[in-house]
């Protein structure tokens, strides 16, 4: 691939990338506007977190892709192809190893460590966005930290349901202030943001926006005091490597609709079934 | 040992390797060359160039060919291609009154100064299956006239002198770049219009017809519908004037829409605009209409609620390159997602069943 | 060093990646050091001018602060980057010492609708002994870092900076909590 720039964005796209990520790890929590480009693969794919990858990869950089936890999942796959022809990184499997970790609906099982940069695939930035689908309106809301439509949500959930009832892309407060879409990650992941000593990138291509989390950043599941947040899974082992902490695939095993349940992170699994 | 998810790379490369036999098709029947692409099938050519912001035939037409015809796809293509290129620099702004015209039709007037040309359009075709085109066969030649050799003034700048219609002053403001800038609402009209040039035709079209049917119903009679060639000037600094770099096809719609006044405006016609790359007219007419519905504010009406008025519905749905993506985006894995779903939806069953 | 055609990044990709890794490491962990370097005309140090490589182009206004704001340095910045030189109250990105840039401010701080829409400061200093213990986002508890001085913060709005003194940068995002030692 002689033909493009290394981490295929041009410089001048990567400066202005560059900025955003800057003001956006400055600003926790809130969503920096950046003019996100038309990249080789289809908006809602993932394009976000490619441009933030592109942007922040240097030429010794040991990367990771993960979609659902895997590896090898096709859209992995694909991008973890796509920067090794642009950026001929090296690429592993081993979330210890990894220096940037792009990652579409999952936070890896093995702790991060400091110097470690998680990438996320974002395809609705907006927290609010399905309770107002105005980009104008929901930002004068976080201008104004005006969530109340958020708590009346939640707390109708609870009227209706007994409990919260949303399961992924559970959203968060960050610093006490913004209140943050984590990205489609099961609820399950939510806790492993807080505190984090990684540092923590979020890409939203088709939407434009760029949020981050530094680490060691103070971010809350949003709750209420007599119905604490829950971070849940299928309470089950895993039927492959046996972990009863790790988040749980569910598996259609033959035509009766027998279950099976595995790990969702397969690196974690095969590390586990292999000691 | 369940490995559904490995083979995740072999995959990928069959399906590449079998979607480029089913692109080519019968080996027995000859390839298609890109330049007949490009010569014969100019107007998926023209909407490749315009929804991909990208004046260029022939890679349009490889895009056409590469896509299998997937108009969509080639469009994608092209603006992913288009964004690796570097900027050299803007031209000045093309001057559509001096255009050389193919074709130039007014619904308001009968007759005026540069007449009407009826060019190479489909209007009266009857739209009966010609089965000699199954058949190869050359084309009689076209009768030819003199072309005019002045410049074809725009028919909207008589109803200007008159007064009847709203004044267009030049703006020399440099308008704000899409491809350059993340879009920031209220968009301005050069933003507005730059989104609609680059969206998608049908999505256009069914908004500028929804105006028809009532939804912000605006009057609009078809001005001026031009098509035809404009230079390209680029400015060069050091050398202190601009130089001719290129010809470009371009569509021009101005359409003249009834006005009886708003709190603000005395009554007289005011406008919509539309402008395209290539031939493009259902585009050029269908942008104009949106483009005035859009105007709302502006002009002192009414918002009536109508898709077509609102502009952050309009800009952030237009985009057929953004919309299908995301759209498509659902075939990938969510089972992450699902299972959280999945448990969610068992537990509050057990709750509702126990309660 | 009077050659303005000379020190920009010979090659820009990688170099300009491995910087921006250290600005956006030094970003996300107030107070810790990083080497950075590139060769700019005095008073320019090193770190600063890798900064100013790296950052900022002909679509980012660049403030030249007191004795920083000299022919060699703008021409130096119009060669490799076209960053266009403003006043104060236009810059994105302002460099100086931290008197010259007094009083502060002058510079953007955002709005409530766009907090991002603020300066960045790189200030010229002498790294020393530690001044101000450090708290907040990106750090595990509290650092000891040489700080120059407080600056105006309503949060979300605030300055963001960017501290260089030779070939070493640190940064102090507008979250980073001060208390003198």
């Amino acid at each position: 691939m002689d033909d493009y720039n290394f981490a295929y964005l041009d410089e001048d796209t990567k400066r202005m990338i560059r900025r955003a990520l800057l003001k956006a790890v400055a600003i926790p929590g809130y969503q920096v506007p950046f003019s996100s480009r038309e990249m080789p693969m289809p908006y809602g794919w993932g394009t976000g977190g490619v441009q933030v990858t592109a942007a922040c990869l240097k030429p010794d950089d040991t990367l990771k892709v993960i979609d659902q936890g895997a590896d090898d999942t096709t859209n992995a796959v694909s991008i973890r192809k796509f920067f090794q022809r642009t950026a001929e990184v090296a690429v592993t499997e081993r979330t210890q190893d990894a220096t940037i970790i792009q990652t579409r609906h999952r936070i890896p099982e093995a702790p991060l460590q400091p110097g470690q940069i998680m990438v996320f695939q974002v395809p609705i930035p907006e927290p609010l966005r399905f309770l107002e689908p105005r980009e104008t309106e929901t930002r004068r809301m976080h201008a104004l930290e005006d969530y109340g439509l958020m708590q009346v949500k939640l707390y109708e959930d609870i009227a209706r349901h007994g409990e919260i009832a949303t399961a992924y892309a559970y959203p968060v407060k960050v610093e006490d202030r913004y209140v943050m879409d984590p990205s489609p990650i099961p609820k399950f992941d939510n806790p492993k943001m807080n505190d984090s000593p990684a540092l923590m990138l979020f890409g939203a291509g088709r939407e434009q926006r760029i949020y981050a989390l530094p680490p060691h950043t103070k971010v809350e599941s949003l709750d209420f005091e007599d119905f604490p947040f829950v971070a849940g899974k299928a309470d089950h082992p895993c039927a492959i490597c046996g972990s009863t902490e790790s988040y749980l695939d569910e598996i259609i095993t033959d035509d009766a609709g027998s279950r099976m349940f595995v790990c969702s992170d397969t690196s974690y699994c095969q590390e586990r079934s292999v000691q | 040992m369940y490995v559904a998810v490995k083979g995740g790379e072999r995959a990928i490369d069959n399906a590449h390797a079998w979607l480029a036999e089913e692109r080519r098709g019968d080996p027995a029947i000859p390839d298609l060359t890109v330049p007949q692409i490009r010569e014969q099938m100019t107007l998926a050519v023209n909407r490749v160039m315009a929804e991909g912001s990208l004046h260029d035939p022939d890679l349009a037409a490889l895009a056409i060919k590469q896509a299998r015809g997937d108009l969509i796809e080639a469009i994608f293509l092209i603006r992913a291609y288009r964004t690796t290129l570097p900027r050299f620099g803007a031209s000045a702004p093309v001057d559509t009154g001096a255009m050389t015209v193919s074709r130039r039709i007014s619904a308001t007037f009968k007759d005026a100064p540069g007449g009407q040309i009826l060019g190479p359009t489909f209007d009266y075709t009857h739209r009966l299956l010609d089965f000699a085109l199954m058949a190869e066969g050359e084309v009689p030649a076209a009768p030819q006239a003199e072309a005019n050799a002045q410049d074809t003034p725009h028919i909207l700048s008589f109803l200007d002198q008159d007064g009847l219609i709203e004044r267009a002053l030049p703006d020399d403001t440099p308008p704000r770049d899409l491809t350059r800038e993340p879009l920031e609402l209220p968009a301005d009209r050069a933003l507005r219009l730059q989104s609609l040039t680059r969206g998608d035709e049908g999505f256009v079209l069914g908004l500028a017809y929804s105006t028809q049917r009532g939804y912000g119903r605006n009057h609009a009679f078809v001005g001026e519908l031009r098509i035809g060639t404009v230079e390209v000037e680029l400015n060069i600094p050091e050398l202190g004037f601009s130089v001719e770099i290129g010809e470009i096809e371009l569509t021009e719609c101005e359409t003249v829409n009834q006005f009886t006044g708003s709190k603000t405006e005395p009554p007289q016609f005011t406008r919509g605009y539309g402008l395209t790359f290539g031939q493009c007219e259902r585009k050029a007419i269908s942008m104009a209409l949106v483009d005035r519905a859009l105007r709302w504010q502006e002009l002192g009406e009414d918002f009536v609620g109508a898709p077509a008025q609102d502009e952050e519905f309009v800009l952030s749905h237009c985009d057929n390159i953004q919309a299908t993506g995301f759209l498509e985006h659902i075939k990938l894995p969510h089972y992450v997602d699902f299972q959280a779903e999945l448990e969610l939806i068992r537990r509050l069953r057990t709750a509702a069943m126990e309660g | 060093m009077d050659d303005i055609f000379a020190g920009g990044f010979t090659d820009a990709p990688r170099q300009s990646a491995d910087a921006f890794r250290a600005a956006l490491e030094a970003m996300a962990r107030p107070g810790t050091r990083h080497a950075l370097q590139a060769q700019a005309p005095a008073p320019l140090s090193p770190a600063a001018a890798a900064l100013i490589l790296t950052l900022t182009d002909t679509g980012t206004p660049l403030h030249l602060a007191g004795a920083h704001d000299t022919d060699a340095v703008r021409r130096w910045i119009g060669f490799h980057t076209g960053a266009p030189i403003c006043p104060a109250a236009e810059a994105q990105f302002a460099i100086g010492t931290w008197d010259a840039l007094h009083p502060l401010d002058r510079f953007a701080m955002g709005d409530a609708e766009y907090p991002d829409r603020s300066a960045t400061l790189i200030v010229e200093m002498a790294f020393g002994r530690p001044t101000h213990r450090l708290t907040g986002p990106g750090i595990d508890g509290h650092l000891d870092a040489h700080i120059p001085g407080d600056r105006p913060v309503a949060f979300p709005l605030g300055l963001d900076l960017f501290l260089t003194s030779g070939g070493e940068m640190s940064a102090l995002p507008r979250t980073t909590r001060l208390e003198a030692l």
